[in-house]
């Protein structure tokens, strides 16, 4: 006879706090600064399974950089990456104002992550190539990228090099190591692994870095990359920032309840690591070993960085309808820019008045960027792309069918 | 109600008459869908019913096709129809050919609901129009609604219906009845007899277009947001255009348009998807076929350019009233 069963129940994900909460991060396992061995780059998978657990960070709560992680990061370089986060805040506040102010459809920003992006694009080498997502900016201006160009893309004017074809914040900057960003999820994932398939193919010694949030990795690209990546064991970082949400959807929901980002790569045998976001030195220090890693034809690294979203999704978003207000000031990791100049202050290489000065000379700077980009148009005023553009590059030649719509419309 | 909350109605009604009926996608369960669909329905109807999915599009369509054949009605969101080509392979060839591979033994009754078209300036990647990529796979049904009213009473149908449905909203009419002119204020669907839609469950029928102007002069073929825009485009250009709203692209009620063509003499085709091989195509093949020795002028389409969706250049891609129109006194001179 058949044993009577107890109805099994569908279990649905849910993140610890919603609107009305009072956020506390307490459960988070974070280990103390420094605690985290340093394997050496040609390390097997295997023997750092356990780093896909913890999370590698260099400032402790002082702002010391400590442990086998620090590698004693020049002052002048840290400086750089310092203003290259401010930028990155400054930038993306004028342009959501901008957005704010009609002269623009659209906008996302990066608060909170700018250390991700900027540490590791100063880590890298030029000709290497990135494959971001629309939360990358900071690899533009830390490769300082002329930042008019970037404001002229937001604005889809007339000096927009993409011809006011994409959405605002989808660049595409081919000299900045910046591959043509798309609006589909993790589908450039696994192109990242191919670019860096083609290198090995070649003989060449450039590598890449594929980019995706903690939520697109559940999409299949991400998987896809990941197999590639470990069959053919190319020179590619596989960077997931996990930024706790995805729109209005936890990391949880992506990952399940217990599994890190980082140990998705175990099912492939891949070596990967997970770090402290927020923590400059320790993106920057992670990245060069990674990047020596894939130069030296060891292959890929997994790379999950840990840090929170501090802005909205988007412009068109509205993040207390689903996440409790105060969340991210409640964030133990607290925040990149202000925990860089803490370190910097201590190690008496920066003081407040140094910061005060450098955020005015920023603000100038991107005011002023920003004013000559808005000079040549913005989306609802002044001149437009040519709309002949707009039949160009479908294909390399234009077939006839396209050259009669193209006349249809009288241009 | 405007076409989002009839949205919501329908599945509303649908999820409390029917506990086999279940929603999930992106950002749908506590949030309610990033054009709020789904508001307040994993509230009402608790996160078994109505929940979020990881951002995974053939996952979820598989498991709604799974769900489907255990017995289940899945009503699933795709956040963009841009969004919807992970999934290609679930719907293509699984959730349509389900049913006949079988013979019968299994089938997939699931409706895959994906806003369409642009207007809003969401460039290549929220804009897109893809009917004709499930039209052309035998075993699905693709619907378009265009108002509130039409919108609930199809979602019903389709949610009950027990063969994959392709349900396509055109975003721009969310919130009221856009004919293209974006430099006008818009108008709310409060202030449209369409906007008036029943609290109870009813059915608007896949398969039955509506005729939304009565007129002599030709024909106009459209669905989606093209409605607004022919009936703009025959009100300025002063010509009796009768416009059929098509409503259900498969089936296809190829009755009224015949009575319609064979009226009038005269047939265009209108809509926002790129020309080539779009389902403007499939409509000239039928119309010529079945009214070939009434058709006074050939038939004409006016569509999207065959490129991506431009971001800046929104307006000059659109087929407007003034693009419609043009090409409506272009046939009559003919
Ligand atoms: C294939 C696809 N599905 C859905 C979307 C809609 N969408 C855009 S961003 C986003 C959330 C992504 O979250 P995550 O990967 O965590 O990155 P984050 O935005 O947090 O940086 C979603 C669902 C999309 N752009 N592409």
């Amino acid at each position: 006879m058949a044993k009577a069963h107890s109805p099994i129940k569908l279990h649905v994900p849910e993140p610890a706090f919603r609107p009305g909460d009072t956020p506390d991060f307490s459960s988070l396992d974070i280990p103390a600064a420094g605690s985290v061995r340093r394997p050496p780059v040609h390390v097997s998978p295997e023997e750092i399974r356990d780093l896909a657990y913890s999370i590698i960070r260099v400032m402790d709560d002082a702002g010391a950089a400590v442990g086998p992680w620090d590698e004693s990061l020049d002052s002048a370089t840290a400086i750089r990456g310092l203003r290259y986060m401010m930028k990155t805040r400054v930038y993306d506040q004028r342009m959501v104002m901008a957005q704010r102010q009609g002269k623009t459809s659209f906008y996302m920003q990066c608060t909170g992550e700018e250390a991700v992006a900027v540490a590791q694009q100063m880590a890298l080498e030029p000709g290497d190539m990135h494959f971001p997502t629309y939360r990358q900016q900071g690899l533009l201006i830390a490769a300082e990228h002329p930042l008019e160009e970037m404001a002229c893309q937001i604005f889809s004017n007339p000096g927009d090099a993409l011809q006011g074809r994409q959405l605002p914040v989808m660049y595409s900057f081919r000299e900045s190591g910046f591959f043509s960003i798309s609006g589909n999820l993790g589908t450039q994932y696994v192109q990242a692994v191919g670019w860096a398939m083609a290198s090995a193919i070649k003989g060449d010694s450039k590598i890449a870095a594929g980019w995706i949030g903690e939520g697109a990795t559940a999409e299949n690209d991400f998987h896809s990359a990941l197999l590639y990546a470990s069959v053919y064991n190319p020179p590619v970082i596989l960077n997931v920032v996990n930024n706790q949400w995805a729109i209005s959807t936890f990391q949880g929901l992506a990952a399940g309840d217990s599994a890190t980002f980082a140990s998705r790569a175990h099912g492939y045998g891949l070596a990967s690591l997970r770090v402290d976001g927020n923590d400059f030195l320790a993106v920057h220090a992670v990245s060069r070993w990674a990047s020596a890693r894939a130069r030296s034809g060891f292959g890929p690294t997994l790379i999950e960085w840990v840090t929170y979203r501090v802005a909205a999704h988007s412009t068109s978003d509205d993040p207390s309808q689903y996440r409790p207000q105060g969340e991210a000031s409640a964030w133990p990791l607290g925040d990149p820019v202000e925990r860089l100049k803490q370190h910097l202050i201590g190690r008496g290489a920066w003081s407040e008045e140094l910061h005060a000065r450098a955020q005015e000379e920023i603000e100038t700077e991107v005011r002023q960027a920003v004013r000559r980009a808005e000079a040549l148009g913005t989306l609802n005023s002044g001149s437009k792309p040519s709309i002949k553009e707009m039949f160009e590059d479908v294909y390399k030649e234009m077939p006839p069918h396209l050259r009669k719509q193209r006349q249809q419309l009288g241009v | 109600m405007n076409m989002i909350e009839a949205i919501r109605d329908a599945m509303d009604i649908m999820l409390a008459q029917d506990d086999n009926v279940v929603v999930f996608g992106e950002d749908v369960g506590y949030f309610g869908g990033v054009f709020r669909c789904t508001a307040g329905l994993q509230a009402k109807h608790g996160k078994h019913r109505v929940f979020d999915t990881p951002i995974n599009e053939s996952g979820i369509v598989g498991v709604a096709i799974g769900m489907g054949a255990y017995g289940l009605r899945p009503c699933v969101e795709i956040q963009f129809a841009d969004y919807v080509y992970p999934a290609y392979d679930q719907i293509a060839s699984e959730a349509a050919r389900l049913r006949h591979r079988s013979n019968g033994q299994f089938y997939a009754p699931l409706v895959i609901r994906m806003p369409t078209g642009g207007g809003i300036f969401g460039g290549q990647t929220h804009s897109q129009s893809p009917e004709a990529l499930f039209t052309h796979v035998s075993g699905l049904k693709t619907v378009v609604p265009s108002n509130p009213y039409d919108a609930k009473g199809l979602l019903i149908s389709s949610i009950e219906d027990d063969d994959p449905v392709i349900f396509l909203e055109p975003k721009r009419l969310y919130n009221g009845p856009f004919d293209g002119h974006h430099e006008r204020p818009s108008i709310p669907w409060s202030k449209h007899p369409l906007g008036e839609v029943p609290e109870h469950h009813y059915h608007v029928p896949l398969g039955e277009a509506a005729v939304r102007r009565q007129g002599s002069a030709v024909t106009i073929l459209a669905y989606g947001t093209m409605v607004y825009v022919a009936e703009a485009a025959a009100a300025e250009t002063g010509i009796d255009a009768e416009i059929i709203d098509l409503r259900t692209l498969l089936p296809l009620d190829m009755a009224t348009i015949e009575t319609s063509v064979k009226k009038t003499g005269r047939c265009m085709v209108v809509h926002e998807a790129t020309l080539t091989s779009g389902f403007g195509a499939e409509l000239c093949a039928l119309v010529q076929e079945s009214c070939f020795y009434h058709l006074e002028a050939p038939i004409e389409r006016v569509t999207g350019w065959d490129t991506p969706y431009p971001h800046a250049l929104e307006w000059e891609y659109f087929p407007g009233p003034a693009r419609v129109g043009s090409a409506l006194k272009r046939m009559m001179e003919a």
